[in-house]
């Protein structure tokens, strides 16, 4: 599903160069539900923005079912995450003047999914993820748990195969961090969804079948089963 | 396009389980067509929830809300969604609940177009028009979280005036900007309201507030002075409101000033209202 190879990015700071990924090598399955953590700075949302085409690699490549992120201009690596990759990140990122229906509803717009799809779909996704009756609510009627299920909500409602967490829990209490490990959880067994998440948090951790330990930008640690 | 509004006597009540707060009471506003509005006010004073009632995000309790002819007092769900689809434009203070970080600046831009079932042809018309009013048509394929925060807030404007709003809102959108940045922000604002569309700013920010002709100050809960400049950055001259019932708000200075409080006493004269303590300043006679 996903393959990196000599995965490098180098940020400029002012005059100084940071090594942020040095030569990563990694591979993920079909299927798989990978959790990659270790310290701030280690390297890990640099390594899934360069995953989902958020960013672009200083060196070596990256290849989603075949296709090369490298190489793909700005508005085909857009196309690509579109169809192919489900968001999920530490602030949400829902739009405030929209119901979480309607946050729920935008990848399908973008994807110009017919009318008469959209709403069922809507409502599938808010019930997989246990908030069937909170589609007309606002974000802030929300609490921050059911807001960042909205979240995974807007990211699964396109069908996406390959669903990328950039710390999902780190804003939420240990009931909340539960609920979204475990819904991520089901997702992979139910869907057959890949699913590759940075996270510190334990509760995540315990979720997952695969753990990837980051350490100065090198993969210091890669262990397979719970 | 006519995006006047009309409040009068707003009251908006907030009830949790056992506590009401009441966040207008009896508030008075009138902003006509293609103004530029700044409304200041401390932290609790309703300003937001003034904002919220505008966007259609909340219903008043009582009293009426009228936006470019569109009565917010009943609105169905279905109608509230075609007001804030149609006729205002928002832009908030976090730029994260502005736009979507992983979403390019033309998709972003994008989404309230294709939640109001435009087509293509006007998506690619509004696109374009958008971003140059920003300043932001060479990144169209820029990801949102990678722009810097003052380009980020400038994206916000674009994506609140895609469907061409009547109105556009926008909740202290400088406050998380540096001054370069809240100056083009500003500047683009003044560009909405150049061409007819009505614009309402919360601020702290005196840049705004003394840059703009009108400011509405907002008291607990209510309208309580307005100061107006002739021409940007002159000293303004301030009015207190009297609101429908026939309420004002006097200044704390002056209040202070006088030591009054409980009863006052009013003398009208020919052209005059007067305002004095009870007793005179020395307190009850003895």
């Amino acid at each position: 599903m996903i393959s990196a190879r000599a995965l490098t990015r180098r940020f400029q700071d002012g005059r100084h160069e940071r090594l942020a990924l040095a030569g990563v090598d990694l591979d993920v399955s079909a299927g798989e539900y990978v959790v990659v953590y270790g310290r701030s700075g280690a390297g890990k949302t640099t390594l899934l923005n360069l995953l989902g085409g958020l960013d672009r690699p200083t060196g070596g490549a990256v290849t989603v079912d075949g296709v090369d992120l490298t190489t793909l201009a700005g508005d085909r690596l857009a196309a690509l995450r579109r169809d192919r990759i489900g968001f999920v990140f530490q602030t949400f990122g829902l739009l405030a003047e929209l119901t979480a229906a309607e946050n729920v509803e935008v990848p399908l717009r973008l994807l110009r999914t017919p009318a008469g799809n959209r709403d069922a779909r809507v409502r599938a996704a808010l019930e997989r993820v246990g908030l069937g009756s909170r589609g007309r609510h606002l974000p802030d009627q929300l609490s921050g748990g059911e807001q960042q299920r909205v979240a995974i909500a807007r990211a699964l409602v396109a069908d996406a195969p390959l669903v990328l967490a950039d710390e999902p829990t780190s804003q939420l209490d240990s009931a909340s961090s539960h609920a979204i490990a475990t819904i991520l959880r089901e997702l992979v067994d139910t869907r057959g969804l890949t699913a590759v998440v940075t996270t510190h948090d334990p509760i995540v951790v315990a979720a997952a079948d695969r753990t990837i330990e980051l350490d100065d930008g090198h993969v210091v640690a890669d262990r397979s089963g719970a | 396009m006519n995006g006047r509004i009309v409040c009068r006597s707003l009251v908006k009540v907030f009830k949790t389980e056992d506590v009401e707060v009441v966040a207008l009471q009896g508030l008075d506003l009138l902003v006509e067509p293609g103004e530029l509005v700044a409304v200041v006010g401390a932290s609790g004073s309703g300003k937001s929830t003034l904002q919220s009632i505008l966007a259609g995000l909340e219903s008043p309790t009582a009293g009426t809300a009228e936006v470019a002819g569109w009565d917010l007092t009943s609105l169905s769900e279905r109608r509230r969604r075609e007001f804030r689809l149609t006729t205002v434009g928002l832009v908030w203070q976090q730029t994260a609940a502005n736009v979507v970080p992983y979403l390019t600046v033309a998709e972003n831009v994008a989404v309230p177009l294709l939640l109001r079932g435009a087509r293509l042809r006007e998506r690619r018309v509004r696109l374009a028009d958008t971003l140059e009013l920003v300043g932001l048509q060479e990144l169209p394929d820029e990801r949102s979280e990678t722009l810097s925060s003052g380009d980020r807030q400038l994206l916000a404007v674009a994506v609140a005036m895609a469907n061409s709003p009547a109105v556009l809102l926008a909740d202290e959108p400088t406050a998380e900007l540096d001054t370069e940045s809240s100056g083009r922000l500003f500047a683009a604002l003044q560009t909405v309201s150049a061409a007819g569309v009505t614009v309402v700013v919360t601020t702290h920010d005196p840049l705004v507030s003394a840059s703009v002709e009108r400011t509405i100050t907002i008291r607990d809960g209510r309208t309580s002075a307005e100061t107006i400049r002739r021409t940007a950055g002159a000293v303004g001259e301030d009015f207190a409101v009297l609101d429908a019932a026939g309420r004002l708000q006097l200044p704390p200075e002056y209040v202070q000033a006088l030591g009054l409080g409980g009863r006052v006493r009013l003398v009208l004269d020919e052209d005059r209202i007067e305002v004095r303590p009870e007793y005179g300043r020395r307190g009850p006679a003895t």
